[in-house]
């Protein structure tokens, strides 16, 4: 019996999650993991602020050593996503990230689907660019310590993973509730519903960790490849990509991210997806 | 023609990987991984919608 990619990636994202968030018992007591696997960060997005969450975020661990007094260059955290980025590419995102799995389940209620205007998919650079490296570096306090933009006007993981639970655990946290909070709501209901309707929403329009990863997807080992002489242009590989990428014309897109569906589709096997090249 | 292409993106990852293996070295041994961990283990009002 051979298993297709939607049966191993459902399987591995899974994994992924379980993974990223073993500290269940967390939410009980509104706490979160404060043990040393923080030093390291998950490769996908996935708040460190999350009660369960067992690793730092990359997102925000960039933007705290940027925005801290004494740095304003994260080798460490730019070191791992360049080797989660140059290994993977944006498959971390189709593969291993904890709110692409959210995403997506949330894009089975049933609803109308719709499709993105290509537009869309360059604000994801815009938000990397000013929110995650410029303003935690240019807008500081009387220290010279910036905040992780991102992650306090944007980051909708944030609000759910960590605010959502967090604040139902203490009350006092409660009590600091403000405009900034009915903001970053405000945007996780938009997150919430654009999933619903568009496949991988936040992924595709927001995510500057994805907008990362997809700048790596030219060169990373885990690529697709088309064998352009088994190809007979049927189009079915281009017909299932939900993230409406054609991997015939496309197939190192920043916008694929390695999920295997036209793979799967393929009726020539022309499509394939691996670290190593095709022989021959 | 397909020989460079191959050789270059080669170079690419390799180097790719080199550079990033630098960079962690170097930022942990500079204590950027404290830094994380500080910031990781801590509630993140910002992160939370509070800050």
């Amino acid at each position: 019996m051979r298993f297709g990619y939607s049966v191993k990636r459902k399987l591995l994202q899974l994994i992924a999650f379980g993974c990223s968030n073993a500290h269940l018992l967390n939410f009980k007591g509104g706490k979160i993991y404060t043990g040393k696997w923080k030093y390291f960060c998950n490769p996908g997005l996935n708040c460190y602020s999350c009660p369960a969450a067992g690793f730092a975020c990359p997102i925000g661990a960039l933007q705290a050593v940027n925005g801290s007094m004494n740095y304003s260059f994260s080798f460490y955290v730019t070191g791992l996503l360049l080797a989660f980025g140059v290994v993977l590419g944006r498959a971390v995102c189709g593969w291993l990230c904890p709110f692409g799995l959210l995403q997506e389940l949330l894009h089975k209620i049933p609803s109308p689907k719709l499709k993105l205007k290509k537009i869309f998919l360059y604000l994801k650079y815009v938000v990397l660019v000013i929110f995650v490296l410029i303003l935690p570096i240019a807008v500081t306090d009387y220290m010279g310590m910036g905040k992780p933009a991102f992650c306090q006007y944007i980051c909708p993981a944030g609000t759910l993973e960590g605010g959502v639970f967090l604040l139902a655990a203490h009350e006092g946290l409660r009590k600091s509730i403000g405009a900034l909070f009915t903001l970053k709501m405000a945007i996780l209901l938009v997150t919430i519903l654009g999933c619903i309707l568009i496949y991988r929403f936040f992924c595709r329009i927001l995510c500057p960790l994805g907008a990362i990863y997809g700048l790596f997807n030219k060169i990373s080992i885990y690529h697709l490849e088309v064998d352009e002489h088994k190809c007979n242009g049927c189009g079915k590989c281009k017909r299932v990509c939900q993230m409406e990428v054609d991997p015939v014309k496309f197939p190192q897109s920043a916008e694929c991210i390695r999920c295997g569906a036209c793979v799967d589709a393929c009726p020539q096997t022309a499509v394939r997806l691996g670290f190593c090249n095709r022989k021959g | 023609m397909v020989d460079n292409k191959k050789k270059r993106l080669l170079f690419l990852r390799v180097a790719g990987l080199v550079i990033a293996v630098v960079f962690i070295c170097f930022g942990g041994f500079r204590g950027e991984m404290n830094i994380v961990l500080n910031k990781a283990i801590t509630i993140c009002f910002e992160c939370i919608g509070l800050g």
